[in-house]
């Protein structure tokens, strides 16, 4: 028997449900969890015509359940002064609905729900930037956290190292959009527009895009008052993120990426390595997306972990075409390099 | 209480002479209360400075100034985690300044100060915080005046005293990546320090040619400089007793002396904005997050 290393746990996947209808197709695409949010601030994608009604959420917990799937649900931005009641009442919902488990960034409001609701589980997100055993020791000790999302700044080995000396669960991102910034810790968005990511949940609003074409078919994008990117007519404009533009530097001779250029993190290929380090949860970002999109990454990647966990090797190949601009990174989890 | 000025921690990677230079001005003229110390954006950087910081400190203390040491905003490798828990374990001896969970691991249960990376957006975060021995605490810079207001009446409360930041380029982002490694094509590991040409940040201009932010190796700032002297007052009445001067290569003595007399009501928030224009290259000023409105912005009081 080999004894250097233990069996190979299968880990979770746990999928974006944006709608009632998304969460669904990604129940029935092979999820074993879902993540979704209430239609207000208390999530990070709080956009129009995104996440669950009370209503709905009871309805999708109940259609989830029957079929073996978790719900989990964001309440992940931190309520500013003045109106922590909102996610109070998130908090009071969820745990009527009997949700899973609920994913938190904020302290206060992961106090009250580790001291009114001391059976509800409670996940770290990504939102609370926790990047070291340190960090997430304090919230598993205060909140009973029993699951951390890692932001998406550590590498494999890293992830190892922290796995070893922390007594909960590690999720992480395998993909999806790629935000250059530590999540929890960018007011990019709230510097150009006035709404804050933090405790607005957005980035990037849609009311505050425009595109703009000069006389020579050039096509910029532009988040409230800023040009975040230039296209010519031969070029796909891509959605104005401030991370992913084109900036001018007196360091560079021409507009580059200053932060990163626009391209989605696939770490399909490190599955086998995640899972070795001891990641316990999959996560595929995307609550914006499609039915269509979520229904193949999910079909895709429950493929890739059954296959990983027989020995094979994942095929990503249909993942490729689902990626920002075709464009794929492996992002900080690959190597220290990518800093 | 009336209010008092502070001189945040040095942002940017300030040559050593420069440092030593800045600080023993600030000692002896600068009229502030508190000097936080350290650095708090890139730990390669730290090596330079940590064996000058007690004699730094001594001075400032013969100046009559408070000394508070503040950790790292992001922690990432085993050179940040030792190096938050070095200034964490002088807790006790000096006053310390949390800025991410890993210090407050280390913190927690004794006396802190929490600076304006800990995320404190709410009342029952710093009640929470405040419960376990935070007694001091920097506000994030998005946050505007009607949540200012609730957290001055909690903080009254909670016997906590709040900080605001009222000068100086906002910081807006943090991020695993050095940027400034970047624009020069290297990587993070192999930095050769590029981010030390640009004392105040790099400039990052649109593709329309509008200024738009500054980079600060993993951390991203705003191209304006934060101005709230036309909001001092309001925030004094709102229960803010601290005001954070962030360093930048302007005449930073002046510009706490400016602040000073407009604490003191000497001059009123047009003089005091005039003469921080002359204390160098300091705009274009913003003040649109207090207001609620997109950061960058910039109105005077009508």
């Amino acid at each position: 028997m080999n004894e250097t290393s233990p069996p190979m746990l299968r880990p979770e996947l746990v999928c974006p449900a944006g709608t009632p209808a998304s969460l669904r197709t990604a129940v029935d695409a092979g999820a074993d969890a879902v993540y979704c949010g209430f239609k207000n601030a208390t999530n990070a994608r709080n956009f129009p015509g995104l996440n669950f009604t009370p209503e709905e959420l009871e309805t999708a917990v109940a259609y989830a359940h029957e079929r073996g799937t978790k719900v989990l649900l964001a309440i992940n931005t931190n309520p500013p002064a003045g109106l922590v009641d909102l996610w109070k009442s998130a908090i009071d919902q969820s745990a009527a609905l009997g949700v899973d488990a609920v994913i938190l960034a904020d302290i206060g409001v992961a106090d009250y729900a580790a001291r009114k609701y001391p059976d509800l589980r409670l996940h770290l997100s990504v939102q609370a930037a926790a990047s070291t055993p340190e960090a997430l020791n304090y919230y598993c000790q205060e909140f009973g956290i029993k699951r951390v999302v890692l932001p998406r700044i550590l590498t494999i080995p890293e992830i190892k190292e922290i796995k070893a000396q922390i007594p909960c669960e590690i999720e992480t991102f395998i993909f999806g959009n790629h935000g250059l910034m530590v999540e929890g810790r960018c007011s990019l968005t709230n510097y150009a527009t006035g709404v804050s990511t933090n405790y607005d949940g957005v980035c990037s609003p849609a009311s505050q895009v425009k595109y703009v074409e000069d006389a020579n078919n050039n096509l910029s994008t532009q988040l409230g008052d800023f040009t975040i990117d230039c296209f010519s007519c031969n070029e796909n404009a891509g959605y104005p993120t401030i991370c992913k533009g084109r900036y001018v530097s007196n360091a560079r001779d021409q507009a580059y990426y200053a932060f990163e250029e626009p391209i989605s993190l696939n770490l399909s290929r490190l599955l086998p390595d995640l899972i070795e380090a001891g990641v316990s949860a999959l996560k595929i970002e995307g609550r914006q997306r499609s039915k269509a999109y979520v229904h193949k990454v999910v079909s895709a990647f429950s493929k890739a972990v059954d296959d990983v966990m027989v020995g094979g090797k994942p095929d990503i190949t249909s993942l490729v075409a689902l990626t920002e601009g075709n464009k794929e990174t492996q992002g900080a989890f690959q190597s220290k390099r990518w800093r | 209480m009336t209010a008092k000025l502070t001189i945040g921690p040095i942002l940017f990677h300030w040559p050593t002479e420069k440092q030593l230079e800045f600080y023993a001005r600030i000692a002896d003229e600068a009229p502030v209360d508190t000097v936080y110390l350290g650095e708090v954006i890139c730990s390669k950087r730290s090596a330079f400075m940590v064996q000058h910081y007690d004699m730094i400190a001594e001075r400032l203390k013969r100046g009559g100034k408070k000394v508070v040491y503040s950790t790292l905003s992001e922690v990432l490798i085993k050179r940040d985690r030792k190096d938050i828990k070095g200034v964490c374990d002088i807790q006790g001896e000096e006053e310390v300044e949390a800025n991410d969970a890993s210090a407050l691991f280390h913190l927690s249960g004794k006396p802190h100060r929490l600076g304006p990376w800990m995320n404190v957006y709410n009342e029952d975060t710093l009640k929470f915080l405040a419960a376990k021995g935070a007694y001091h605490a920097s506000l994030p810079a998005e946050l505007y005046k009607d949540s200012i207001a609730v957290l001055g009446e909690a903080a009254k409360k909670l016997g906590v005293a709040l900080e605001v930041q009222v000068f100086g380029r906002i910081p807006l982002a943090l991020s695993a990546r050095c940027y400034h490694a970047r624009a020069h094509q290297l990587s993070k590991d192999n930095c050769q320090f590029v981010c030390e040409k640009d004392p105040d940040g790099m400039l990052l201009n649109t593709l329309g040619g509008q200024q738009f932010l500054a980079i600060n190796g993993i951390q991203t700032l705003s191209d304006t400089y934060l101005n709230l002297t036309g909001e001092l007052e309001e925030l004094q009445a709102m229960g803010v007793s601290y005001f954070r001067l962030s360093p930048h290569s302007n005449d930073m003595v002046e510009t706490a002396n400016v602040f000073n007399r407009l604490i003191e009501g000497q001059i009123d928030a047009a003089e005091a904005t005039s003469l921080i224009q002359a204390t160098g290259d300091v705009e274009p000023f913003s003040n649109g997050f207090y207001h609620h409105q997109p950061g960058h912005k910039w109105s005077t009081a009508s």
